[in-house]
């Protein structure tokens, strides 16, 4: 069993040396012509709440070891989360049986060797140090005042602490350790006619205000009271950078070059040609990922040992790049994409209350709920709003509107834009967990197509 | 329309080929739990230091998890994985309040430390107490419990997986139109031990299965899929990738697939809907099974799940019209073959079969022994005893067990009626096969759902087929509509592995039976759009 340090922070992870140690002891054991291990080592950290006291709470440890081996153009995959000697060799040997007896991948590709790495810039000691008293204090800080008022506060947070590695018997080692925190919180009125949500994510934990976050939800579930009906159709809408990032990830998720090139897309052009050149968006949308963004930083690498690398994904409203992999990269005469899969959407200086001064009849979305593809040729989806839904007249809030579906793409959403505000950094996954780090803008936006309404609270 | 029900060998697959390519290998994967003797003595010692350290209750899961993975596409494998994850979790009560740890080292020193740690956690969370925790009364219980198994899937040999999935790729990609074929094998086998401070120790083994394809056709610029969503996962061994006969559908998924890229586009409008259970299971999990969820109706998950209905239970339980007099909804984790089957659950109940909907009105939530208390004065009224349901589960070792739905099921009608039957007898409405796209909204009134193959029937005939469909519906007006249930012969179930809830969240494997059924008067939309 492998001896692990002792920090004065209090979340477990393995050192580089650590796992430079096990992936040397499992490419001991490995006979196959390629050989690569992944080690992944992480803390969990969490307290929950609901009606105004903590739930559950959780603390875990884990370390997993994934071994690829490959025997020619064939490959299998072994994984044990046990380090000694003896379960390295039978995983080691687990991954070259299933190779051998896998047949050949024409698409195979061959082990990288060596490699330079940049630095990842998402490590916090304050977010590797929280523990459960500092997550106790969060939830009184938001539920005390809500329990005062007459509100019921439920919410989640959760700090995560961990440190990946890749090897392989060419040479090639990787070495990176960060952190993420999230809290997310609901405040309800207690006769369930009006909820608010507020929620934040970063590395670093004391970027995150639970004081603040408590606040704004109160103050959405103060105002969501009594929410009246409104027609469903197309209306001007002012998304908070929220429901921006719920609906923009879609678009980054459907980037693959692959389904693009085959004629299974959005991205697809007739002939097998697809729509790298094409304009899709409003011209003021630019989006990019960039592993050394720190507002939405992410890992060095990738999980063949690539470094990440920053990629443009639509520029001025033009798509600049899909995503290819090595093997469809070197099929397609293109280099490999080795995003590191966050994304950030170009803005511009107006606040959210600057959208909602500007608009003389429209709608102000919290965040969005349930969101479900429906269509994969327009990247259509179908989910609801929550949390705080509003109804603008003459750029001023006038009243709480009740929850409504929605049929409509991300993709007509930005070619129906009217302006953008200042990007930030959100919370934007459906289960509230740190998820794709993601930076946007508030945007307002005409036509958006809602198609029924929901008595939902 | 044909029915899927049909069970025979399937193509390349033969029992004499079950030759275990790791036969050779010492094997981390060969000992269970049951047989391994430090884990009895690893429980005991953490339960003892949990107790030592203040915890009023305290019970401890050891869970070892292998799952094999097979992919393919077209005529390629894209991945073959076999992994494993074994670690334990212990929660602890203390004063009334919970606290949870885990760890993957199984060592004397760390059961004992993880033991502290959780209930150094309980004390944490005791900062924020308005309402101790109290726990129903469940009898100690000991014994093993295991999936019903006839081939176990861990022993199929990998070539006859493989050459079984590239088969039904062939099969898929020679109809003319598809171009496109994935598909897969998914196993798992879970060895949970578990023992409670109040003398409980269950061993249990749990197996779950799952083969799928998707087939893609393309043509004029445009492209669907057909996905075997009728091909439910199960809680059953290799025998269920046998009588799933992926060869024989293959092609007639591919056939589907080159048939929706020239379907009509659907008229929008209200439409009788003749369900399959390959669809419907979805629509009963999240329409009823979510809402009658106790904790969500309690406010527990208002941040993620989200709230329900159903609520609050004084002025639902036994009183809510929640549809017609044809919807009887049960709660099990008996049925065989399903996913939710267990011998106890997770804080070691011994589960029971119960009413959720009787005769189209609400009667019981899903509860744990933390939950039950909380309707003591329903039970009373009604004369019985307060106890769990027996839903408490964790998706695995490192996380902490919570409230989870059952199989959660629409009980067949007493008629012997048919597939072919309910469309006789409908004029103008839509048959709907298999699951598609979903959305249901925080409390579960307003959903959305899509499906596989739609068809249009007049005059009590299937007529075509149709694309672009999905129906929206509000739940209580929905499930009022339902006018005609198939009998005990078209009973299916469904399912899914990674029904979600819970923060961080966890996911569980859980299915639901349903025989065909038939909805009046249901909002159809259209759904294609132009890019």
């Amino acid at each position: 069993m492998t001896t692990l340090r002792s920090l004065a922070i209090s979340a477990r992870y393995l050192s580089r040396d650590e796992c430079d140690a096990i992936a040397k002891r499992a490419l001991s054991f490995a006979t196959a012509d390629e050989t690569r291990v992944l080690v992944n080592s992480t803390s969990l950290a969490n307290t929950r709440f609901a009606v105004n006291q903590i739930s559950t709470g959780g603390d875990s440890f884990d370390a997993v070891i994934t071994v690829i081996s490959r025997l020619g153009k064939r490959s299998g995959s072994s994984s044990t989360n046990q380090l000694d000697d003896d379960s390295l060799r039978t995983t080691v040997q687990m991954a070259e049986r299933l190779a051998k007896l896998s047949p050949e991948d024409p698409e195979a590709m061959p082990e990288l060797g060596p490699q330079s790495y940049q630095a990842g810039v998402n490590w916090s000691d304050v977010t590797a140090s929280q523990d459960p008293a500092t997550r106790a204090d969060a939830v009184k800080r938001i539920a005390d005042p809500a329990k005062a008022a007459g509100l019921v506060s439920t919410g989640f947070m959760e700090a995560i602490t961990s440190a990946q590695a890749i090897a392989n018997n060419k040479g090639l080692f990787a070495y990176s350790r960060s952190t993420s925190s999230v809290l997310t919180t609901t405040v309800r009125t207690e006769d369930g006619t009006g909820s608010g949500w507020a929620g934040a994510t970063h590395y670093d934990w004391s970027k995150i205000n639970p004081s603040t976050l408590g606040t704004r939800a109160t103050e959405k579930a103060r105002t969501s009271v009594k929410a009246v009906a409104i027609e469903p159709g197309r209306y001007t809408v002012v998304f908070e950078p929220t429901a921006v990032g719920n609906l923009v990830q879609f678009i980054t998720g459907a980037l693959n070059a692959r389904a693009a090139d085959e004629g299974r897309s959005f991205f697809s052009l007739p002939d097998g040609k697809n729509k790298i050149g094409t304009k899709v968006v409003d011209e003021r949308v630019t989006i990019v990922s960039d592993p050394y963004d720190p507002d939405v930083a992410g890992s060095p690498f990738t999980g063949d040992g690539s470094p990440a690398q920053r990629v443009v994904w639509i520029e001025n409203g033009i798509v600049k790049n899909l995503n290819y992999d090595r093997y469809w990269a070197q099929h397609q005469g293109r280099t490999p994409t080795n995003s590191g899969g966050s994304i950030r959407m170009s803005g511009g200086t107006a606040s959210l209350d600057d959208l909602i001064r500007s608009t003389q009849r429209g709608l102000l979305v919290t965040r969005f709920w349930y969101l479900r593809p429906v269509d994969a040729r327009t990247i259509l989806y179908t989910g609801l709003t929550r949390d705080g839904t509003y109804l603008i007249e003459n750029g001023k809030i006038t009243k709480p509107v009740k929850n409504l579906r929605f049929n409509d793409s991300p993709v007509f959403m930005l070619n129906n834009l009217d302006a953008l505000g200042i990007p930030e950094r959100v919370s934007a996954s459906e289960g509230g967990d740190p998820g794709q780090a993601i930076m946007v803008p508030p945007i307002k936006v005409h036509d958006f197509n809602f198609t029924s309404l929901s008595d939902a609270v | 329309m044909a029915g899927f029900a049909a069970h025979s060998q399937a193509g390349r697959f033969a029992t004499d080929t079950l030759v275990s390519p790791y036969s050779a290998l010492v094997s981390p994967y060969s000992a269970i739990v049951a047989a391994e003797p430090n884990v009895k003595e690893l429980a005991m010692l953490a339960l003892d230091a949990a107790k030592s350290a203040g915890a009023g209750y305290a019970d401890i899961r050891f869970v070892r998890n292998r799952n094999q993975n097979i992919s393919t596409r077209e005529q390629r494998v894209s991945g073959v994985s076999d992994n494993e994850t074994y670690g334990f979790g212990i929660r602890t009560l203390v004063n009334g309040s919970w606290g949870f740890a885990a760890s993957r080292d199984l060592t004397r020193d760390e059961v004992s430390r993880v033991a502290k740690q959780a209930v150094a956690q309980a004390r944490a969370n005791r900062s924020a107490l308005v309402r101790p925790v109290v726990l129903a009364p469940t009898p100690p219980v000991t014994g093993t419990w295991n999936s019903p198994l006839e081939i176990d899937p861990f022993a199929v040999a990998i070539e006859d997986k493989v050459g079984l999935l590239l088969s039904a790729n062939q099969a898929a990609l020679a109809v003319k139109g598809a171009k496109f074929c994935s598909s897969s094998m998914f196993f798992l086998r879970e060895e949970k031990t578990f023992a409670s401070t109040e003398g409980s120790f269950t061993v249990q083994t749990i197996y779950r299965t799952l083969p799928s394809m998707t087939v893609t056709a393309t043509g004029n610029g445009d492209f669907a899929t057909r996905e075997s969503v009728e091909v439910a996962p199960r809680g059953l061994g290799y025998e269920h990738v046998r009588d799933s006969q992926l060869v024989t559908n293959a092609s007639k998924w591919a056939d589907e697939a080159v048939q929706k890229l020239t379907a009509k586009s659907v008229d929008v409008g209200r439409y009788d809907l003749v369900l399959h259970p390959s669809h419907l299971w979805l629509t009963i999990h999240e329409s009823v099974a979510h809402p009658t969820e106790l904790d969500r109706a309690m406010g527990y998950e208002a941040n993620y799940a989200g709230t329900s209905f159903v609520a609050p239970p004084e002025k639902v339980l036994g009183t809510l019209k929640y549809g017609s007099e044809l919807m009887n909804i049960r709660g099990d984790r008996t049925q065989v073959g399903s996913l939710s089957a267990c011998g106890w659950d997770d804080e070691g109940v011994k589960p029971e079969d119960f009413d959720i909907i009787k005769n189209g009105v609400f009667v019981d939530y899903d509860t744990t022994r933390e939950q039950a208390l909380w309707l003591d004065w329903y039970y009373k009224k009604l004369g019985k005893t307060t106890r769990s349901h027996g839903c408490s589960y964790a998706q695995t070792w490192s996380a902490v067990q919570f409230q989870r739905m059952p199989n959660v099921s629409l009980q067949p009608g007493t008629k012997d009626l048919g597939w072919d039957d309910l469309i006789a007898a409908t004029d103008r409405g839509i048959a709907i096969i298999g699951d598609g796209s979903f959305s249901i909204d925080q409390q579960r009134y307003n959903a959305q759902f899509g499906g596989q193959v739609f068809y249009e029937i007049k005059g009590g005939k299937i007529v075509g087929m149709l694309k672009d469909v999905a129906y929206q519906m509000k739940t209580p007006e929905f499930w009022a509509s339902l006018d005609m249930v198939g009998g005990p012969k078209s009973y299916f179930m469904g399912g899914a592995f990674n029904d979600a809830k819970g923060q961080p969240v966890q996911v569980n494997a859980v299915s639901h039976g349903s025989p065909v059924a038939r909805f009046h008067n249901v909002n159809v939309i259209n759904t294609g759009r132009t890019a």
